[in-house]
């Protein structure tokens, strides 16, 4: 990383690149080694202590190697069936919102754009707070009518915005960002009087608003990678579109760039990836509003460098945060990313070179 | 940048260029157009803006378009980059008419400099520069080799090396515009086209740009059109300037012929005698 212009050895490895960057290939070494060790870290600790060497070897031998069985069946159990979809959960869910913000960014040119801020999370929590007030329990496959609705709602409400935000007489940008918070604050309306309404179930409702991993289970997980990876692949396939509006939609349009229809592309890409990562973790914040800029930080503007980067440390710092989130005792989650997350941007505010031109 | 140059030649119209190119350029609608607009008329809702202009820009040529606000002309360069579609008329690029083009091929025909740019994020000159080589670029694969050289040399031929590893906002405007130039140079398109580039810059910084346009016109080949609403600029640096008045071109052709005092009331509505002898420098 730099600390105060200056880089470490690793910024200096060969191979042409502005001063003062680090290398992107070493920073995904680097970065993939990190989520590797938090991930073993994430699945060895918790309520019952198990010893690394053991969690490795199950971890291993589970991936397939001719290892012994040294530990108990409990143990077994523990990690490959209640820990270990928990942090990939936290991994997909994590990358999956720190490839959202980025896309979000560039799209609206706006380093304060996160994944939800077009409308997603105010959608999403609609439509959990709606399921929650449902007498009628519903559970297809695994997946219980809260994540159905969540999902459903996130999309809706950023088609609503999309539809309205566009063809009126202000930049397309513009009108996308106010219709994103006129839509959002009839959304959270709905959403203070479903609360009302909700009596005993108020606590449900919250626990979906501050997010959380605890419900995470490989059938869940299963529906929600292929939405994340493959959103996220196709999003990465159109980086050019992204680097070409950083310097603004009609320059972008001059650089060869289908600017109307990558926009509709790319915030439908984004916006499937929120959804689906909040459909099973709740509204989880700063994640995918931290790692886009910190990884920017380190490697330029670049979207090819800064959408995969983003989405390994967007993981780590989830894995981390739920990892933190479980030792203090299963507090929700998006308290501890944004107890990290918010001094933590506001220190990136500050600094110098990620000063920013709105 | 401006040191970089030899003594400026002198490019007084009366003197130079040769009228031969300048005919030849007029009736330029054949094949060897870079661009053309024929017949083009373009109305917002209920304003024209454009009343059927005609313009041909053969290869090599260096055409400043100047014309008093809300004339039309910042339309004129987009009609000609696709990002309008006219009421009538046709446009092409370089023999195709640009609505069969798709939005990397007119980029690789048309390279623009933008007006006022601001960066949302952090992003070093070079990495600006890069930005030029997206219409070139594999959508999967990114940059190549030969990318890499094309922005090494476009940096080097406007001059701004010491600019490269700089963040793009701590530059001055002047130096901005320099490396927005840059850029679409490293684009290698056939036709450069700019929208008031000295707009905002001192006078060393216009005559540089200015400089720069001339020397990527004769040395490499570049056809440039540009926006200018400096007169004493376009006149100086520029063998042909075409007028835009009302939505109409209302003279084409060399500087003397076009920019009379007649013209220049007509047109601008200020009685000023534009005198020969090159720009204070």
């Amino acid at each position: 990383m730099t600390i105060g212009g200056r880089t470490l050895a690793l910024a200096r490895l060969r191979g042409r690149r502005p001063a003062g960057r680090l290398h992107p290939a070493a920073l995904a070494v680097v970065g993939l080694a990190a989520l590797a060790a938090a991930v073993v870290l994430g699945v060895g600790a918790g309520s019952v202590a198990l010893a690394p060497g053991d969690t490795l070897g199950i971890l291993l031998r589970a991936a397939g190697l001719p290892l012994e069985q040294t530990w108990s069946a409990a143990a077994e159990t523990i990690v490959l069936e209640l820990r270990l979809p928990r942090v990939l959960t936290a991994v997909v869910v994590g990358g999956g919102l720190a490839v959202a913000g980025a896309t979000f960014q560039g799209l609206l040119r706006n380093p304060l754009a996160d994944p939800y801020v077009l409308g997603t999370a105010s959608g999403a929590a609609l439509g959990a707070a709606i399921a929650v007030l449902i007498p009628v329990r519903v559970a297809l496959l695994d997946l219980g009518l809260l994540n159905a609705l969540a999902f459903a709602g996130g999309l809706a409400a950023v088609a609503v915005v999309y539809r309205l935000g566009r063809g009126g007489p202000l930049a397309p940008l513009t009108g996308l960002l106010l219709t994103g918070y006129a839509v959002g604050s009839l959304l959270a309306a709905g959403l203070a009087m479903t609360m009302y309404l909700s009596g005993a179930n108020l606590r449900q409702i919250f626990a979906f608003l501050l997010g959380g991993l605890e419900g995470s289970s490989w059938l869940r997980l299963a529906m929600t990678l292929p939405l994340v990876v493959g959103g996220s692949l196709a999003i990465l396939a159109r980086a050019r579109a992204l680097n070409g509006l950083l310097l603004g939609e009609e320059a972008a349009a001059h650089l060869g760039v289908d600017v109307r229809r990558e926009r509709g592309i790319l915030l439908g890409l984004a916006t499937l990836v929120t959804a689906a990562a909040v459909a099973i973790s709740g509204l989880i914040g700063f994640v995918g509003l931290v790692a886009p800029h910190l990884v920017r930080l380190a490697v330029g503007p670049n979207a090819r460098h800064v959408l995969p980067l983003a989405a390994i440390l967007g993981a780590v710092l989830l894995v981390c945060a739920d990892l933190v989130a479980r030792l203090l005792g299963e507090i929700p989650v998006g308290v501890v990313t944004a107890v990290i997350g918010a001094p933590f941007f506001l220190a990136l505010l500050r600094t110098a070179r990620g000063g920013y031109e709105l | 940048m401006t040191a970089a140059r030899p003594a400026l030649p002198d490019r007084h119209p009366s003197e130079a260029p040769p009228p031969a190119v300048m005919t030849a350029a007029a009736t330029a609608a054949g094949p060897r157009a870079v661009a053309a607009l024929d017949g083009v008329v373009v109305a917002y809702r209920d304003r024209v803006v454009l009343r059927g202009v005609d313009l041909a820009i053969a290869a090599g040529e260096r055409v400043a378009l100047v014309g008093p606000n809300g004339a039309g002309k910042s339309t004129l360069l987009r009609v000609l980059a696709g990002l309008v579609t006219p009421s009538s008329g046709t446009v092409t690029l370089g023999g195709d008419p640009v609505a069969t083009l798709d939005r990397p091929a007119i980029a690789r025909r048309l390279a623009a400099v933008p007006g006022q740019v601001t960066f949302p994020f952090s992003a070093r000159v070079e990495e600006i520069v890069a930005l030029g080589r997206l219409p070139h670029e594999d959508p999967f694969r990114g940059p190549r080799a030969a990318d890499r050289a094309a922005v090494d040399a476009a940096i080097a031929r406007v001059g701004i090396e010491r600019l490269r590893g700089r963040d793009a906002r701590e530059l001055s405007l002047g130096e901005r515009q320099l490396v927005l130039v840059a850029l679409a140079v490293a684009q290698a398109a056939p036709l450069l086209v700019l929208d008031e580039p000295t707009v905002h810059l001192d006078l060393r910084h216009q005559v540089a740009v200015m400089e720069l346009l001339a020397d990527l016109n004769e040395q490499g080949g570049t056809t440039v059109l540009a926006v200018l609403h400096d007169l004493a600029l376009a006149r100086h640096f520029f063998p042909r300037l075409a007028v835009l008045d009302g939505g109409r071109i209302v003279a084409d052709g060399p500087p003397d012929r076009v920019l009379s005092r007649e013209r220049v009331r007509a047109v601008f509505g200020v009685d000023v005698a534009l005198t020969g002898g090159p720009p204070g420098r």
